[in-house]
C-alpha cells in the first residue's frame, strides 16, 4: 500500500522548518536578519518539496508514495509513518509555497517598538513550527500519528492568534483552542476505539491496517461521528463555524491565511482520507445530512459574506461558503466532484491567501479593516486595487481562473447524484458577485478620499506576495492538468474503497 | 402548438442527422486556420504588456493595442479566405489546443472550432473593433488613464473571440464571463463616480443570474450526454429519442436564461440602460455590436437543442418579441442620447432573439440582423459620441439641434446608420429585418399572428424613436446650452464613423439579396424549407414600409416641424412609464434587493446571536473552567501547551494498561 522511499523526503520537509525555527528563535541578531533567515529556511523548504514532487509517479498502484515508515511506539501499535497520495502532495506543496508567501507577508506584522527583537523573532519561529506540523499532518499515514499533528497544530495557532492578533486576540484564541479541543477529545475516543476494532500489533494504528475492516454498523456509525465531528469545526462547517470569524479577524493576515487557507483543509482532507476510506458504509448512511449540511454552508455563508463590515470577518464567511462546496464534493462520492472538491481545496488555499494578504496591504495603510472606513481606493493604490480584483475573481470562480475549475466540477460532479444540491449550490455565483464585487465598490470605487497625500501603492515586497498567487490563479485556471493529473489516482482510490466496500456488502446482503 | 411538434421534431431529427456528418466530422485545421489561436493570444498579449509594463506604455501603449487589434482582423482574413476555397461541406475546421480540464470522467479539451458561423463573428467582432480602437485613439486622447482603456479593450476582443471560436460550452464560458469582465471594467471605468460602479455591479450582477442558467444546462448535458464539447452534444441530441424532451426543454430554458442576461433580454434587461455609463466607444464596441449579441450566437450555436424542444423555442419567441416592444417603447421616451441608443439595441437583439427562436428559417436572418447591427448600431454610438465629444459631454438631446451644419460628416453617417435601422431600402436593415418579420408571419395559428404583428408594430416605434433621435438632435432650432461651440471630430474619428456607414449602406445589398449568407451559414444552421408566410411577401414589404413611413413621419411633425421644449413635458402615463423604463428597477428592487438586503440583515443578527450565542454559552462554561486552571497554573497560556501533552502521555498510559 506504500511506496518506501530511499531519501526521507517529508520528515526533511518537516525538519528543515523546524531546525529554521530554532535558529530563527535563539540565534542573537538583529530582527531583519531573523527574518530572511527564516524566510530561507521556508525557501529551501520549498525547494526541496518540489524536488519531492518530481520523485512523485502520478501512475503508481500504492496509495501512499514517498512514503517512510518506523515503529515509534510499538506497545501501542504506533507507527511513525509518513507518506503522500496526489491530493496530499497537492495540499503540502500548497503548504509551502503559502509559507514563504506569509512570511514576506508578515514582515512588518510586529511592531518593533518594544521588546522588537524577541517578539519579532517569536513570531516568525511559530510560523515556522506551524509549517512543520502542515506538512505532517497532510504526511502522516498512521491514524494515531495523524493526531498527534493534528491537535499539536493548535499550539503555534493559539499563540499565534493570542500573542501576536488584534485587541480581541485573547477572545479569539481561547474560543478557537477550545473549539478544535472539543472536536479533538471526540476524535481521539473515535481514534483509540477505531485501533481496538483493528487488527492490533505493533502497526496497529498504519491506515493501512485499518482501511477495509469489516465493522458492526453502529460502531462503524459512532466511529464516523466521532471523526466527523472534529472535522466539520475544522473545516468549519455550519453550525460549528462561528470561531472561524473571530479568529481570522483577530489574527495577523499572514496567520489568517494558514489557519482558513491551509490548517482548515485538514477538516476536508481528513473527510476524505478518514471519514470515506475507512468508514464508507457510515459515509453513505451520512450523506443526505453531510449534503444538506454543506450546501446550508455553502448559501449560508455565502449570504453572511454579503452582510459583513469588517473585511477579515468576510473572508472569513466566504471560506465557510467554500468549504461548504468542498464537503459537498466530498461527499457526492463521484470522481468528478471527488477531483473537483480535492482541486477546490488547493486553489481555495491560494485565493484565500491573497484575498487576506492583498486586503491587509490596504488595511494597514488606512488603519481599519471596515469597508465603511474606505472609499475611492483605487486611485490611491491602483496597483493594490488591481491585485485585490483578481483575487476578488479568483474567489467568485471566474472562468478562466483556477477556482472555476474545481467550482464547476463539484457541481458538475454533484449534479449527477444529488441535483438539488447541486442546482442549489450552483445560486453561490451569484452571491459571490455580490459579496466580492460590493466589496470592491465600497472600498476601491467613489471620488478619491481626501488627507491620504503620504499614502504610496505597493512596494516591492508587496508585489511579491501578490505575484506567485496572482500566476497561479492564471496558470491553474488555463493550464489545471498538473494538479489534476495528480489528483485524479488518489480520488479513484479513494473511491474505489468506497465502492468496494458497497460491492462486499450488497454481496452480503444477497447472500 | 401540439400540431406544429411531430412536424418540428421531425425536422429536428433529420436535420441533426445531416449536422453528424458536418460537424461530426470538421475536420482537424490545415494550413494558416492551424494557427486561429492566434486570433486571441494577439490582443491578449497586448492586454498583458499595457497591464504589467504600466505606465512605461503610456507613450505607445494605445497604437500597440490599436496594431495588435488590426493583426487579428489580418488572421481572420487569411483564415477566412482559405474558408472561401474550399466547399461549403469542407469548410468547418477545428483546432485541437490542448487537454485543460481533466477531472475524473469529465474531460474537456480546449480547442477552437472555425466554421462559418464563428468566422462571420471573427470578421465583424476584429473589424469593428479594430475600427473602434481608432476612433478610440480620438476618443480617449486626453484621458489619464488611456492606457488602461486600452487594455480592456484588447481584452475584450481577446474574451470576445474566444467566446465565438471555443469548441465547447465549458471554453465558451471562458470567453462569455471574459466578455463580462471587460464589460463591467469598462462600464466601471470612470467610476470615481459611484453611480456609474454601481452600473457596472448591475451588470455583472445580471449577467451572473445568466451565468446560474448557463452552468446548470452545462450540468444537464454532462449527466445526458457525458460531455460538454459542442459535437458531441449534438450528436447526443440527435440520438435522443422524444422522451428525453423534457432534459432538452430545460437544457434550452437555462440557455436561454445565459443569453437573456448577456444580451439584455426580459427579463433580464434592466441592466443595459445604466451600462452606457462606460465611454461612448465602449458602448458602440461591447453594448452594441458585439457582446450584448453573444445570446443569440448562443442561441444558434445550440440551435439542435431548441430544435428539440419546441417549447425552449416558443420561449425564445416569446422573450424575443416582448424585449422588441419593451425597448421600442422605452426607446421613445428617452432623452439621453445613449439611453435611447442603448433601448434600441435591446429591441434589435429582441428581432434576433425572435429569428433565432423561429428555427431554420430564422437563423440566418438572426445572424445576418446582427451582422448589419453590428455596423449601423456601431456607427450610430460613435456618431453619438462625436455629437458629445463636440458638446462638451452632453447627452441631453432636447439640448441638440440642428448639429447637421456644424458637423457634418457626423450629420451624413449617423443618417446611414438612421437609414439602415429604419430599413429603408437599399440600406442594411431592409434586407435583414425585414426578412425577419417575414419569418415571423410564417406557422400556423396564432403564432404568425401575434409575433408576425409584433415584429411589425416594432418597426413602426423603431422608425418612430430613431427619428425622433435623429431629427432632435441633428434638425430643428438649435438648443445649445451657452457655453458649447459644436464643432466636427478628428479624422481618428470620422474615418471609422464613414468606414461603419459604408457598410450600413452596402452590406446588405451585398449579402442579402445575392443570399450570399443564408448560404454561407447553411452548412451550420441547416437548410430552410421554403415557407410562405401568413401574408403574401410583398403586402408585408409594403406594410412595413408603411408603418416605418408612418412613425417617421409622426416623428418629423413632433421633433422637427414643432418646436422641442427644453425640459421634457410630463406626459401621459406610458411616456412616465417609459422614462423610468417600464419600472423595471422597481420591480427588481421590490422583489429581489429588498427581501435580499432584510435576509442578509437577518442571518448576519441570527449567526451573530443564536448560533453563536449557543456555542458561547458552552465556552462561557468551558472558558470559567479554563481560567480557574489558569489559576493554578500561574496564568501561563503555555501551560495548555503542557497540560495537551500531559493529556497525551496519560492517554498512552490508557492504552498500554487496555493493551
Amino acid at each position: 500500500m506504500s511506496e518506501m522511499s530511499s531519501v526521507p523526503w517529508l520528515t526533511l520537509l518537516m525538519v528543515i522548518p523546524l531546525v529554521g525555527s530554532a535558529v530563527v528563535a535563539f540565534l542573537p541578531g538583529s530582527a531583519e536578519q531573523a527574518k530572511r533567515i527564516a524566510l530561507g529556511f521556508s525557501l529551501v523548504t520549498l525547494v526541496l518539496g518540489v524536488v519531492a514532487a518530481t520523485q512523485y509517479k502520478s501512475g503508481g498502484t500504492a496509495q501512499f508514495q514517498l512514503a517512510e515508515q518506523h515503529a515509534w511506539i510499538p506497545q501501542f501499535g504506533v507507527s511513525y509513518a509518513l507518506g503522500v497520495d496526489g491530493i496530499a502532495l497537492v495540499l503540502i506543496l500548497m503548504s509551502l509555497v503559502l509559507t514563504p508567501v506569509c512570511l514576506l507577508a508578515a514582515w512588518h506584522d510586529v511592531p518593533e517598538d518594544i521588546d522588537g527583537a524577541r517578539r519579532t523573532k517569536a513570531y516568525f519561529a511559530l510560523l515556522l513550527v506551524l509549517e512543520t506540523f502542515m506538512v505532517g499532518v497532510f504526511a502522516a499515514t498512521d491514524v494515531f500519528l495523524f493526531y498527534v499533528f493534528f491537535e499539536a497544530m493548535l499550539i503555534p495557532v493559539y499563540f499565534l492568534i493570542g500573542r501576536f492578533g488584534g485587541a480581541r486576540r485573547q477572545y479569539a484564541a481561547m474560543k478557537f483552542l477550545l473549539f478544535s479541543l472539543a472536536g479533538g477529545l471526540i476524535m481521539l475516543v473515535a481514534v483509540i476505539a477505531l485501533y481496538l476494532q483493528g487488527p492490533g500489533g505493533a502497526d496497529g494504528f498504519l491506515i493501512a491496517k485499518l482501511t477495509g475492516l469489516s465493522l458492526d454498523p453502529t460502531t462503524e456509525r459512532l466511529l464516523w461521528v466521532g471523526f466527523f465531528i472534529a472535522f466539520a469545526i475544522k473545516a468549519p462547517m455550519v453550525p460549528v463555524h462561528t470561531w472561524l470569524p473571530d479568529a481570522a479577524t483577530e489574527s495577523t493576515p499572514a496567520t489568517a491565511t494558514l489557519l482558513v487557507g491551509v490548517l482548515d483543509k485538514v477538516g476536508t482532507f481528513g473527510m476524505i482520507r478518514f471519514c470515506l476510506q475507512l468508514f464508507p458504509n457510515a459515509s453513505e448512511w451520512a450523506t443526505p445530512l453531510v449534503v444538506v449540511l454543506a450546501v446550508i454552508s455553502v448559501l449560508y455563508g455565502a449570504l453572511l459574506a454579503i452582510g459583513q463590515t469588517d473585511m477579515m470577518r468576510l473572508i472569513a464567511y466566504t471560506s465557510i461558503s467554500h468549504f461548504g462546496f468542498i464537503v459537498l464534493g466530498i461527499f457526492a462520492v463521484t470522481n468528478v466532484a471527488g477531483a473537483g472538491a480535492s482541486l477546490y481545496m488547493l486553489n481555495h488555499g491560494f485565493s484565500t491567501a491573497a484575498l487576506f494578504l492583498i486586503a491587509a496591504m490596504f488595511i494597514r495603510r488606512r488603519g481599519s479593516k471596515r469597508i465603511p472606513d474606505f472609499g475611492g481606493w483605487q486611485r490611491v493604490t491602483p496597483g493594490i486595487a488591481g491585485a485585490f480584483l483578481i483575487a476578488g475573481l479568483s474567489t467568485l470562480a471566474l472562468p478562466g481562473l483556477s477556482s472555476f475549475v474545481s467550482e464547476f466540477l463539484v457541481l458538475v460532479g454533484t449534479f449527477g447524484a444529488h441535483p438539488v444540491a447541486a442546482v442549489l449550490s450552483c445560486t453561490a455565483i451569484i452571491l459571490a458577485a455580490l459579496y466580492i464585487l460590493l466589496w470592491y465598490k465600497r472600498v476601491m470605487t467613489g471620488p478619491k478620499p481626501e488627507g491620504l497625500t503620504g499614502v504610496r501603492d505597493w512596494s516591492l515586497r508587496e508585489k511579491w506576495v501578490a505575484a506567485p498567487l496572482i500566476a497561479f490563479f492564471i496558470v491553474i485556471g488555463l493550464y489545471p492538468k498538473p494538479a489534476l493529473d495528480v489528483i485524479n489516482p488518489a480520488v479513484d482510490k479513494t473511491l474505489s474503497y468506497v465502492h468496494t466496500n458497497a460491492a462486499t456488502v450488497a454481496e452480503g446482503s444477497t447472500k | 402548438m401540439p400540431t406544429a411538434l411531430p412536424s418540428l421534431l421531425s425536422s429536428a431529427g433529420t436535420y441533426a442527422a445531416g449536422l453528424a456528418t458536418h460537424d461530426g466530422e470538421a475536420h482537424a485545421a490545415t494550413g494558416f486556420t492551424s494557427y486561429a489561436w492566434l486570433l486571441v493570444a494577439l490582443p491578449l498579449v497586448g492586454t498583458a504588456i499595457l497591464l504589467i509594463g504600466g505606465r512605461r506604455t503610456d507613450k505607445w501603449g494605445a497604437l500597440l493595442a490599436t496594431a495588435l487589434s488590426w493583426a487579428a482582423f489580418l488572421v481572420g482574413l487569411v483564415i477566412f479566405f482559405q474558408m472561401l476555397g474550399r466547399d461549403a461541406g469542407n469548410r468547418a475546421q477545428t483546432v485541437q489546443l490542448y487537454e485543460w480540464v481533466t477531472g475524473g470522467s469529465f474531460q474537456v479539451q480546449a480547442g477552437l472550432l472555425v466554421d462559418q458561423l464563428s468566422m462571420a463573428f471573427v470578421l465583424l467582432i476584429t473589424f469593428v473593433g479594430s475600427l473602434i480602437h481608432v476612433y478610440s485613439l480620438g476618443y480617449m486622447e486626453h484621458d489619464p488613464d488611456k492606457r488602461r482603456f486600452f487594455a480592456y479593450l484588447n481584452f475584450f476582443v481577446a474574451s470576445m473571440l474566444l467566446l465565438v471560436l471555443a469548441n465547447s460550452y465549458l471554453l465558451l464560458y471562458v470567453g462569455w464571463e471574459g466578455v463580462g469582465l471587460a464589460s463591467w471594467l469598462l462600464i466601471g471605468f470612470w467610476n470615481w463616480n459611484p453611480a456609474y460602479a454601481t452600473a457596472a455591479n448591475k451588470a455583472f450582477f445580471a449577467n451572473r443570474v445568466g451565468d446560474f442558467g448557463l452552468s446548470v444546462a452545462m450540468f444537464i448535458m454532462f449527466f445526458h450526454f457525458g460531455s460538454v464539447d459542442f459535437t458531441t452534444v449534438n450528436a447526443g441530441v440527435a440520438g435522443l429519442q422524444g422522451a428525453h424532451q423534457g432534459f432538452m426543454t430545460a437544457i434550452g430554458l437555462m440557455l436561454l436564461l445565459a443569453a437573456c442576461g448577456k444580451s439584455a433580454q426580459f427579463p433580464l434587461q434592466s441592466w443595459l440602460g445604466d451600462a452606457m455609463a462606460g465611454p461612448t466607444p465602449v458602448s458602440a464596441l461591447i453594448h452594441a455590436a458585439t457582446m450584448v449579441t453573444a445570446g443569440v450566437y448562443l442561441v444558434v450555436r445550440s440551435h439542435v437543442i431548441f430544435e428539440a424542444s419546441p417549447t425552449a423555442q416558443l420561449v425564445v419567441v416569446i422573450v424575443g418579441a416582448i424585449t422588441l416592444l419593451f425597448g421600442a417603447i422605452v426607446g421613445c421616451a428617452k432623452d439621453d442620447i445613449k439611453k435611447a441608443l442603448a433601448a434600441s439595441t435591446m429591441s434589435q437583439i429582441g428581432y434576433m432573439m425572435l429569428a433565432a427562436g423561429l428555427g431554420p428559417i430564422g437563423y440566418a436572418f438572426a445572424i445576418f440582423h446582427l451582422l448589419t447591427h453590428g455596423f449601423f448600431k456601431a456607427g450610430m454610438f460613435l456618431g453619438a459620441g462625436s455629437v458629445m465629444h463636440g458638446m462638451n459631454d452632453q447627452v441631453d438631446m432636447r439640448r441638440f439641434g440642428g448639429l447637421s451644419g456644424v458637423m457634418k460628416i457626423t450629420w451624413i453617417t449617423f443618417g446611414i446608420g438612421w437609414l439602415a435601422i429604419l430599413g429603408v431600402p437599399p440600406f442594411a436593415g431592409f434586407w435583414s429585418k425585414d426578412k425577419i418579420i417575414e419569418a415571423a408571419f410564417v406557422g400556423e395559428g396564432w403564432r404568425p399572428w401575434v409575433f408576425g404583428l409584433a415584429a411589425l408594430i416594432g418597426a413602426g416605434i423603431t422608425a418612430f424613436y430613431m427619428s425622433r433621435l435623429f431629427f432632435m438632435t441633428f434638425h430643428g432650432k438649435r438648443r445649445w446650452t451657452d457655453d458649447v461651440h459644436p464643432h466636427e471630430s478628428p479624422s481618428t474619428m470620422t474615418v471609422p464613423m464613414m468606414v461603419l456607414a459604408v457598410g450600413s449602406a452596402l452590406l446588405g445589398l451585398v449579402l442579402g439579396p445575392t443570399g450570399a449568407i443564408t448560404s454561407w451559414l447553411e452548412p451550420v444552421s441547416g437548410a430552410a424549407a421554403e415557407h410562405e408566410p401568413v401574408l403574401a411577401v410583398p403586402v408585408l414589404m409594403a406594410l412595413t414600409l408603411l408603418v416605418v413611413l408612418a412613425g417617421a413621419a409622426f416623428a418629423w411633425l413632433r421633433y422637427w416641424r414643432d418646436e422641442v421644449p427644453l425640459t421634457a413635458p410630463a406626459g401621459n402615463l406610458l411616456t412616465q412609464a417609459a422614462r423610468k423604463d417600464l419600472y423595471q428597477d422597481q420591480v427588481n428592487e421590490a422583489l429581489l434587493m429588498r427581501p435580499g438586503i432584510h435576509l442578509t440583515r437577518s442571518l448576519v443578527f441570527a449567526d451573530g446571536e443564536g448560533v453563536d450565542g449557543a456555542a458561547g454559552g458552552l465556552a462561557a462554561l468551558v472558558g470559567g473552567w479554563s481560567a480557574r486552571m489558569r489559576k493554578i497554573q500561574n496564568g501561563f497560556a503555555r501551560s495548555y501547551a503542557l497540560t495537551m501533552l500531559a493529556g497525551i502521555v496519560a492517554i498512552l498510559g490508557a492504552l498500554w494498561v487496555i493493551q
